[in-house]
């Protein structure tokens, strides 16, 4: 029914070059994990490691994650709207090669020069390490993330001259014209929107977070430039936001392509859908300043948006992505095996993770619970529950010659370590944070190393099937070269 | 208390969606005709969105009623000020004291870097906190109602030695301050 966009003779199959950025994002993934699990452990005392090196790791991860968050989610969009779209392979590749740059820079500057400013480079702490890392370290590191946002601006700007080309506007590739006119059936595909929405935010916000990072590299330098401390925090988190909050919607599209496949259902774009994505796209750029709340000088119109738009951004979510999914398994005669279990888990780690985000997003529960590991709580359960699942499900249906193939015992016990590691670990965060345990702190009161400890265990668990996963994956990449799925969502 | 509250509602609302999920799963091998499903089940989320909305609106209502932003031009006339600037890594307070019930009207501030100003009470709970970045006063408004000694620890990642950025403030019992 849905005819191939790309006529122009793209007829290379698209999987080897995904599958690199895949394999590579299941690496940096375990690594990145090994981290957290050294940082849980220093928390708990079970290990010894200087506040110094706690910091660095914490900026590693934080930076690592996201970046690679949005890499292998990049890889699954790409993957899924290049059945659509006609895209660029080498603007692909020059992403992964930015990429791959900006890591090293990173881990030169962090490892190599000692920068612990955080991912989030608050100005104008980066200026200011003390004696902790100089100033070609910080510069490093921002050179690095600004290497890393062109790639990704690139990519963006690729699918919106592919999706403009396709579809005549980025307007119509979120379905305006079905939207608000007469629903003729013919929206475009999940995909497509999915696509639109996150090129149109990921654009803005990877200008605005070129723009802070070119600004305080200026600083580094030539200190006598100085920017005002607010708007700095204001572009860096409208950034931070967007830039996270896009790896959920590129990832999510795994969902809508695959779990098809396992109900024997489809997925379609009906109006609601439409909607709850033209929302979203608004939503997601205005809700910013539920991170700006304890900062008191701001306006107070934009700290009520903040709250106002985080309770209502969360109903397209729940209502349209949750409820879709489980009206397509409900009564399906649904196939399991880990793909399709994965990805139900990552809806529900995503609908979960966003309860105590909202939470916390309430003014006055803010007030007591901002920067304590509440924070790390809720953005875990979306972003590992949530987002880690729909990329080690996609990775797994990759890796598979179809969807029939029957798991491997190891896999499946994979899988729920995976699962009851990864909760246990995530309501650690959050009972710490509701017994007011400040998140990034190198070194806890003996009263809280009790949950640090606990939350060790559970994360050993999710190590050890993330473990699991990489290896499946990488040795069926090296060993078979599984035949690309010849699937089609229709 | 605030903390458990939250901690409540959402441990409730997370188990309630996780009861929805199994519910579904185990239903899942069964099979019915996709139409009636979406037919009833559209019937639902609509439902479930004018439900949503018909609790979220008052909440929103209420919670905002309260906010603590304006606090500071409110403050009566006895409010005790307090200036609070953050250094990298030590807090310096004007005043070291305040009494139970007494209005305080913290004046946070910072000499260099992003600090977040956290008061925690004797149990290690926080009770309340802003920001406290250069450039910029934040008037935190905050009424005691417990005596004891009260540890400001920074929450707001500064460098190094963030977590040992750490100070004390007493709050006393109106009988303690003539005696004292
Ligand atoms: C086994 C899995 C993971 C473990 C053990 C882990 C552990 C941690 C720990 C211990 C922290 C610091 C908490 C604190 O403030 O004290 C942290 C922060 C963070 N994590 Fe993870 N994490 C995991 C997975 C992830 C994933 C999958 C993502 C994103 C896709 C992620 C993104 C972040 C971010 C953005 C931060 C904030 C860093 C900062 O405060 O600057 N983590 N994580
Ligand atoms: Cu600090």
């Amino acid at each position: 029914m849905m005819s191939h966009a790309n006529e122009s003779g793209n007829t290379q199959p698209a999987q080897p070059l995904v599958n690199i950025y895949v394999g590579v994002s299941a690496v940096v993934l375990l690594l990145m994990m090994i981290v957290g699990l050294v940082m849980r452990l220093a928390q708990g005392e079970m290990l010894d490691i200087s506040p110094g090196f706690f910091y660095q790791l914490l900026t590693v991860h934080g930076a690592g994650m996201v970046g690679i968050a949005a890499l292998g989610s990049a890889a699954i969009m790409w993957y899924f709207a290049s059945r659509y779209l006609d895209l660029s392979r080498t603007l692909f590749v020059a992403n992964l090669l930015l990429f791959l740059v900006g890591v090293v820079m990173i881990l030169g500057s962090i490892l190599g020069g000692g920068f612990a400013a955080g991912w989030t480079f608050l100005y104008p702490l980066p200026a200011k390490g003390m004696g902790l890392w100089g100033t070609g370290a910080a510069a490093l590191f921002l050179g690095g993330l600004l290497l890393i946002g062109t790639g990704f601006l690139i990519l963006h700007l690729d699918f919106a001259r592919a999706i403009t080309r396709q579809y005549g506007s980025l307007g119509q590739g979120l379905g305006w014209p079905q939207l608000f006119g007469r629903d003729s059936g013919e929206a475009p595909p999940p995909t497509v929107v999915a696509s639109t929405m996150v090129t149109i935010v990921n654009i803005l916000g990877i200008t605005a977070g070129a723009a802070i990072l070119v600004m305080s590299l200026v600083n580094l330098y030539v200190p006598s430039f100085t920017i005002d401390p607010l708007l700095a925090k204001n572009l860096i988190y409208f950034f931070g936001h967007v830039f996270i909050n896009a790896t959920i919607y590129m990832a999510i599209i795994a969902v809508y392509e695959i779990l098809p496949l396992y109900a024997k259902r489809p997925w379609k774009p009906n109006k609601a859908f439409l909607a709850a994505w033209t929302a979203s796209t608004i939503m997601v750029l205005i809700v910013y300043p539920h991170h700006l709340l304890m900062d008191f000088a701001m306006p107070t119109w934009m700290m009520v948006m903040g709250q106002v738009i985080s309770y209502t951004s969360g109903l397209p979510v729940l209502v349209v992505t949750t409820f879709g999914a489980l009206m397509l398994i409900y009564r399906s005669g649904m196939r399991w095996d880990v793909t399709s279990s994965l990805l139900v888990l990552s809806v529900f780690g995503w609908a979960a993770g966003v309860i105590p985000a909202i939470v916390d997003a309430t003014i006055r529960v803010n007030m007591v619970m901002h920067n304590t590991l509440w924070v790390p709580g809720h953005f875990h359960f979306y972003l590992l529950i949530g987002v880690a699942s729909m990329l080690f499900g996609f990775m797994h249906f990759l890796g598979k010659e179809s969807v029939e193939q029957e798991d491997r015992w190891f896999a499946r016990w994979a899988f729920w370590g995976f699962m009851f590691g990864s909760l246990g670990f995530v309501f650690m965060f959050l009972y710490s944070g509701a017994n007011s345990v400040p998140r990034r702190f190198a070194e806890h009161l003996p009263q809280w190393v009790p949950y640090d400890q606990i939350a060790s265990a559970f994360v050993a668990v999710v190590v050890t099937s993330v473990l699991v996963f990489a290896l499946q994956f990488l040795a069926r990449l090296f060993a078979t070269r599984p035949v690309a799925l010849a699937t089609e969502v229709n | 208390m605030m903390q458990e509250t939250v901690w409540l509602i959402t441990t409730v609302s997370i188990a309630t969606l996780a009861a929805v999920f199994v519910w579904v799963i185990t239903r899942s091998r069964q099979r019915a005709e996709y139409k009636t499903i979406q037919q009833s089940g559209y019937r639902w989320r609509k439902r479930l969105f004018v439900a949503l909305a018909a609790a979220g609106i008052p909440l929103m209502g209420v919670t905002l009623m309260k906010m603590p932003y304006a606090a500071a031009t409110n403050a009566d006339a006895q409010a005790l000020h307090v200036d609070a600037m953050g250094y990298q890594w030590y807090w310096e307070i004007s005043e070291s004291e305040a009494q139970v019930g007494q209005t305080v009207v913290f004046r946070v501030e910072s000499a260099d870097v992003n600090h977040g100003f956290g008061i925690y009470d004797e149990s290690m709970r926080l009770v309340a906190q802003t920001q406290a970045m250069p450039g910029y006063t934040n008037e935190l408004v905050h009424v005691f109602d417990q005596p004891g000694t009260y540890q400001i620890l920074c929450l707001e990642y500064c460098g190094v030695a963030h977590h040992q950025m750490k100070a004390e403030f007493q709050v006393l019992t109106n009988q303690e301050e003539g005696g004292a």
